[in-house]
């Protein structure tokens, strides 16, 4: 178990090793000048050349990137030529929003969409099952900014249950401690202020879950649709067992196994999506930042936030694999 | 009416690619899929969807009430709200003063173009590395497949993103950043597919007759394997025309104003939309319905190419 993990460590480092090259082309790529973004109209020659120096643009490529590469190794992602902030502190003051909002997504996706499959495979071609199939595919077809749009109009305009934008009420005097502010304002006993964070939260969760929702549906219900016609559930009803117990030793941990790995595959999607949602509710998390930073050109933030999240996302994937050992004792090897 | 067709005995081994498809034997496996295509109400939903978006792109000019873009009506538009619909204008008019429908219906020969030409560009580089990886194997197989890790590393919109950033605001910088989110899917795929058709006993047939590795490879392998690619390519048609709505709703798409293009009609319906939320809703569903169409015939294909995962 332990080898196995390690090996599949192992071969994540050229794969960073790799994109941490192409990113780096890449970015040196974009069209425009960065000194020139930063200084605006104001830009002299000398200005130009100041910044230049001061950040390294003017050495070789290659110089450019063993001194990058020697930095992060470090831990130093460099600042934002924007802002002057730490790469490192600022995608750590956004990241809490970004990871809040991904978890309530995933929470209500798999809290939904685990029963709602089990019960639509259980009565296949019912009315929960055609409710479910019919729901899941317009869930997946609809774009994330479409209905986040439309959730905001008819929950936030309209009807007035939730808040249109941000993290909190601009009224909020709360304090923050980790930056997750639901768990902020539990460890406070703000209570006011965790309610507030949780419906400011609710209406981008919504919208960013229902794709991932749609998906872990169809998943579960093909696969325990699948498991319910193997030869062992037969004999686990022929020998009497009870329903609920065939259901969760049985059927449930063997149909698992399929919906662990798209649970761990929808990541990229939600960050992907995570970037219009917030954009759409003024969320203030990571992928609004990377946007404004794609505008800018803000190198050093790019490359220091593609890098965090493939790690991420890498990480994530590892530990997909290795829950499958912990689920399947047969993928152990 | 019979489809099913007696087998053609002169044909050499490798030219009856599907023992275990549960037809007669002796049916093509595209022949069986026709025919179970035919008989699938989700088929013809997703193929009358599907045909419908591509009439409408194509005779576009024929079936618009007016021209693309045109803004006479633009005195008609107050700050207070957009005119709803009327006798001369179905769905009423945008937010600059263009007829609605029309606006739609030239949105859609943008969402077609742009949706091929980035599926064909992802698909057809996808397939090179994928025909690589599959077909050499060996140190091949696996610089391309960590090429591929690494592709897929990045989330795909934040990849589409980059690319846009690099190549400009136009179509054609739409088309190549969809087009190179979709190579790493292609490529894994078609490389999975040859590899468990390379075990086969027609490739071990193939050999034992002496043909050569490419013969096997372009020949019988890859052929056999176009199925799983053929369906993802569908189903990616559906996603691609919902990339580039996300696109243009990011600032990175067309910026020619004069072009129609959904997502940047739901954009510019933003600000209007607590009074207009009709400009926001058609092309939504716009989109919503076309990638349904797709979504829906490329899961038709999928269960009439491998009849095993039907339920």
């Amino acid at each position: 178990m332990l080898r196995f993990a390690l090996r599949r460590l192992a071969l994540m480092v050229p794969v960073l090793v790799g994109l941490s090259i192409l990113l780096f082309l890449w970015l040196r790529a974009l069209p425009g000048d960065p000194a020139r973004s930063l200084l605006g109209e104001r830009a002299t020659p000398q200005g130009i050349e100041q910044i230049n120096e001061l950040y390294g643009f003017d050495r070789p490529l290659y110089e450019q990137y063993f001194i990058f590469v020697g930095r992060l190794l470090q831990g130093d992602f460099g600042e934002s030529i924007q802002t002057g902030q730490s790469v490192v502190a600022s995608f750590f003051d956004r990241f809490p929003a970004t990871i809040e909002l991904a978890l309530a997504a995933l929470l209500f996706a798999v809290l939904l969409g685990v029963p709602l499959g089990y019960l639509a495979a259980k009565r296949q071609g019912g009315f929960v099952d055609t409710a479910v199939v019919t729901g899941s595919l317009l869930g997946i077809v609809t774009p994330v900014f479409f209905l986040a749009i439309l959730l905001k109009l008819v929950f936030a305009d309209w009807l007035d249950w939730f808040p249109t934008s941000l993290r909190a009420d601009a009224r909020m005097d709360a304090t923050h401690i980790t930056n997750f502010y639901i768990l902020d304002g539990l460890i406070t006993r703000e209570w006011d202020a965790a309610w507030d964070a949780i419906l400011h939260l609710a209406l981008p969760a919504l919208a960013l879950g229902t794709i991932p929702l749609a998906i872990i549906v169809r998943i579960t219900r093909a696969s325990v649709s699948e498991v319910l016609h193997e030869d062992f559930v037969r004999t686990a009803e022929s020998k009497g067992l009870q329903q609920t117990t065939i259901s969760r030793r049985h059927v449930l941990r063997n149909a698992l196994l399929p919906v662990v790995t798209t649970i761990g595959l929808q990541t990229g999607l939600l960050f992907s999506g995570a970037v219009l949602t917030e954009t759409v509710f003024s969320f203030n998390g990571v992928g609004q930042f990377l946007f404004e930073a794609i505008g800018s050109l803000d190198y050093p933030v790019l490359q220091g936030y593609i890098l965090f999240i493939a790690l991420l996302y890498a990480l994530i994937n590892l530990t997909v694999d290795i829950s499958y050992g912990v689920i399947d004792p047969r993928v152990r090897t | 009416m019979t489809v099913f067709v007696p087998s053609d005995l002169d044909s050499g081994p490798g030219a009856n690619p599907s023992p275990d498809v549960d037809e007669a034997p002796g049916t093509s496996l595209w022949k069986g899929a026709w025919h179970r295509l035919r008989r699938n109400p989700v088929a013809i939903l997703g193929a009358v969807l599907v045909l419908a978006f591509v009439l409408v792109a194509i005779l576009a000019p024929l079936l618009a009430p007016y021209a693309p873009a045109a803004t006479q009506w633009a005195d008609e538009v107050t700050p207070s709200g957009v005119p709803g619909p009327s006798d001369e204008h179905l769905l009423g008019l945008d937010r600059y003063g263009s007829d609605l429908f029309t606006q739609l219906i030239y949105g859609a020969r943008q969402s077609l173009i742009v949706g091929v030409i980035s599926t064909g560009i992802g698909l057809s580089a996808g397939a090179v590395l994928g025909v690589l990886a599959g077909g050499l194997g060996g140190k091949v197989d696996l610089v391309v497949m960590r090429l591929v890790d690494i592709m897929l590393s990045i989330p795909s919109l934040l990849l589409a993103v980059s690319v846009a950033a690099v190549l400009g605001q136009n179509r054609y910088a739409v088309m190549i950043a969809i087009g190179a989110a979709q190579v790493p899917i292609f490529a894994r795929l078609l490389r999975g597919s040859m590899l468990s058709q390379a075990r086969s006993d027609y490739v071990l047939a193939a050999s034992a007759l002496g043909l050569r590795r490419r013969t096997i490879v372009m020949g019988h392998v890859l052929p056999n394997s176009m199925g799983p690619t053929i369906v993802q390519a569908t189903l990616n048609l559906a996603t691609a025309i919902i990339e580039v709505a996300a696109l243009s709703y990011l600032g990175l798409g067309e910026s020619d104003p004069a072009v129609a293009e959904w997502g940047r009609m739901l954009v510019a319906a933003q600000d209007r939309f607590s009074g207009s939320p009709q400009l926001a809703l058609w092309p939504g569903f716009a989109i919503a319905v076309t990638a349904l169409g797709f979504t829906l015939l490329g899961e038709a294909l999928r269960e009439a190419l491998d009849p095993k995962q039907r339920r």
